[in-house]
């Protein structure tokens, strides 16, 4: 068997390191000592209690598994459910993977890096589980996988580690929900993300966070897209959250490889949100577009975009527009870097108001002022995204529509 | 019926109409003619309601209600409507939904079907507004209208930037929205047509191409802050063609 013992030992060194950006936490405050939940049959999973239901509804998680390929539940640290309903799929619990199959070691730590923070040490020296879901080569899943990794103990620290490996010729869906349990008020989730899509494979990987007040958010995640993959990442997080920090990178390593990271944030007083997107296009014919949309309703946003054009004839455009409804800090940073004659990049950003004279558009049709204001922040929230299944755009207007009442 | 007393509203701590007299009568169609920056498009906007537009004095009577302190979507719901000069862009809603927004969100609405009388399918998966041409607007804004179904409606320069094919849409979508048009006629006699005829046009025109599509029944000509009447709408089309405004504005009023 591999050992981690030098993952181990880098993690150690790492424990206290801060990362580059956000507030620094300090992880003691959490608890971190495994939690258990009995597993859930499929019947079981069916029956839990209406209130859980619906908070994983709002993040796109469905119980009763209509129209899923699949679906991976983790409860605070333990795994409560965990199946594929289609071939040339597989989802394992990453404990599972690391015990008994060796090809995992290709993939795990291979990425991100263990020694990044005292986050990904720390999911490194105290790793409670997460999903590896792999798509076979040439598979093409019909339905998303679904993947739900909820709070329910308070003060608790969740450690997670997801993989997901788009094999060669593969098209896989993965829609993937972050809540909390409604008497959870303080929490922190630590999550590291690893994708790999192979040569022509596509991946979409939808992210809907549903928060609580008090809760510190950690995601490290790295992708890598090889000759002619696809990398279709979608964000959205419009609940209240204490802090949330990330900066997802995409590498696109193979000719015309294309990463598409749309976001969608919404912050609420008191929440503090630093997120974005980073990718490094490192072959010829590559392409990137990063867009987010981001409203604060006096929180703080911080929203960046950095593109890395490393070689000729690539091209990659940024968008980073925000929206100030009610007070409240918008900060875009976006950065494109050329590396090489022949680059195309550009950006695009706006930070500002609803304007006036839509609302008044609107009224004039006989909408009134909230109405008008409600169907210009929708148009707003609403990007098209090209490639995204439309069962998974339902579930990302769900998402918009069911958090709307408390954007206004 | 619409009527408009004694005026006079500010716009950026200027007055820009000084004393508006006007009555539109259930039925009847005016148009309005005027320089540029005569306030044309300020009336019209005033009559809305957009509160830039301070009315310091006069008042606004419709349907025998007081709408001179109103908001502008309680003037929509009692029956206003407006077709712009220029929009504005509203990012992420399709045209497809503003219609049916305009309609109320009416169930049994067929957007498609509203479309195609003005020639605008290819355009409802659009931005409302955005990147259209200047003809391109006057189209989608005459769809919103007829999804709308005002009693009065307002029209800003209709006819302007329209092609040589469209006007003649334009044109007749007008005159079908303001009942002035024969469709509606049947087994009716043409009197007891126009007898029937409630919807109110009040519409802004340079050109006067809008005259050959549409009966109007009033020319009103804005100048100096002030409106004039005269009966005929041609007549007046053709003095300022051939006096200018400002001689035919004087001959109006002794004409009266
Ligand atoms: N926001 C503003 N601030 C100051 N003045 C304004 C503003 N908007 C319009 N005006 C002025 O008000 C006057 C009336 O403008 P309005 O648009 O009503 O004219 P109009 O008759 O419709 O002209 P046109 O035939 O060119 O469309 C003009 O002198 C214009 O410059
Ligand atoms: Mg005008």
């Amino acid at each position: 068997m591999y050992s981690r013992e030098s993952l181990k030992e880098k993690a150690a060194k790492a424990v206290d390191k801060r990362a580059g950006i956000g507030p620094d936490i300090n992880l003691d405050e959490f608890e971190a000592t495994p939690v258990d939940h009995e597993y859930l049959s499929d019947d079981q999973l069916k029956s839990i209690p209406e209130i859980e239901k619906e908070r994983l509804v709002m993040s796109g998680v469905d119980v009763l598994e209509r129209e899923r390929g699949g679906t991976y539940f983790q409860k605070d640290t333990a795994v409560v459910h965990c199946k594929s309903k289609q071939d040339g799929v597989e989802i394992i619990p990453i404990q599972t993977a690391l015990e008994q199959y060796e090809w995992i070691h290709d993939y795990y730590w291979k990425l991100a890096s263990v020694d990044t923070d005292k986050y990904t040490a720390s999911a490194e020296m105290n790793l409670h589980n997460g999903y590896v879901i792999r798509a076979l080569p040439g598979a093409r899943t019909i339905y998303p996988i679904q993947a739900c990794l909820y709070l329910d103990k308070q003060g608790i620290q969740q450690n997670v580690h997801n993989i997901i490996i788009a094999e060669e010729g593969s098209e896989l869906h993965v829609i993937t929900g972050c809540a909390t349990s409604p008497h959870l008020t303080k929490g922190v989730h630590i999550g590291v993300s690893e994708f790999y899509i192979k040569k022509n494979a596509k991946l979409s990987f939808t992210m809907i966070h549903n928060w609580a007040e008090d809760m510190v958010v950690r995601p490290r995640s790295v992708a890598q897209v090889e000759e002619g993959g696809l990398f279709l990442n979608n964000y959205i997080s419009m609940k209240p959250v204490r802090t949330l920090q990330m900066y997802p990178t995409t590498h696109l390593v193979g000719d015309n490889a294309v990463a598409r990271l749309y976001s969608i944030v919404v912050g609420s007083p008191g929440s503090e949100y630093d997120v974005g997107g980073r990718v490094y296009l490192k072959k010829p014919g590559t392409r990137a577009e990063v867009v987010a949309r981001t409203i604060s309703n006096g929180g703080r946003i911080i929203s960046r975009g950095h593109l890395i054009g490393e070689v000729p004839d690539i091209k990659a455009h940024l968008e980073c527009k925000g929206l100030i409804l009610k007070g409240g800090l918008i900060y875009a940073v976006p950065e494109l870097e050329g590396h090489a004659d022949g680059v195309e990049m550009s950006h695009e950003a706006a930070v500002g108001k609803i304007a006036q004279e839509e609302i008044f558009y609107l009224m004039s049709r006989g909408l009134s002022e909230e109405e008008a204001t409600s169907t210009i922040v929708r148009g707003f929230l609403s990007v098209d995204i090209p490639g995204l299944p439309p069962q998974l755009k339902a579930e990302i207007d769900k998402a918009v529509e069911l958090s709307e009442k408390d954007v206004m | 019926m619409l009527m408009i007393e004694d005026l006079q509203v500010e716009l950026a701590g200027k007055i820009i109409l000084r004393h508006i007299d006007l009555e539109i009568k259930p039925g009847e169609t005016h148009v309005l003619f005027g320089p540029n920056g005569s306030g044309k498009t300020s009336l019209l906007m005033t009559i809305m309601g957009y509160p830039q537009y301070r009315i310091v004095g006069g008042k606004i009577i419709f349907k025998g209600v007081d709408i001179t302190n109103s908001p502008i979507n309680e003037r929509a719901k009692l029956g206003i409507g407006m077709s712009y000069q220029r929009p504005p862009t509203i990012h992420g809603l399709k045209t497809r939904q503003m219609v049916q927004l305009c309609s109320g969100n009416k169930e049994e609405l067929s957007v498609e079907d509203l479309a195609r009388r003005v020639n605008f399918v290819d355009f409802l998966e659009r931005d409302v507004n955005a990147g259209f041409s200047g003809g391109e607007i006057k189209r989608s804004e005459l769809l919103q209208l007829m999804a709308q179904n005002a009693d009065l409606m307002l029209f800003d320069e209709p006819e302007s930037g329209v092609d040589l094919e469209n006007i003649a849409l334009v044109g007749n979508t007008i005159a079908r929205l303001l009942q002035k048009d024969g469709d509606g006629i049947g087994a009716k006699t043409r009197l007891q047509y126009r007898r029937e005829r409630t919807k109110m046009g009040l519409i802004i025109t340079h050109t006067g191409h809008i005259l050959d599509y549409v009966i109007v029944d009033k020319g009103q000509l804005l100048y100096d802050g002030v409106l004039s009447c005269s009966t005929n709408p041609r007549e007046i089309f053709k003095c300022i063609t051939e006096v200018g405004y400002e001689e035919c504005v004087r001959c109006t009023l002794e004409n009266r």
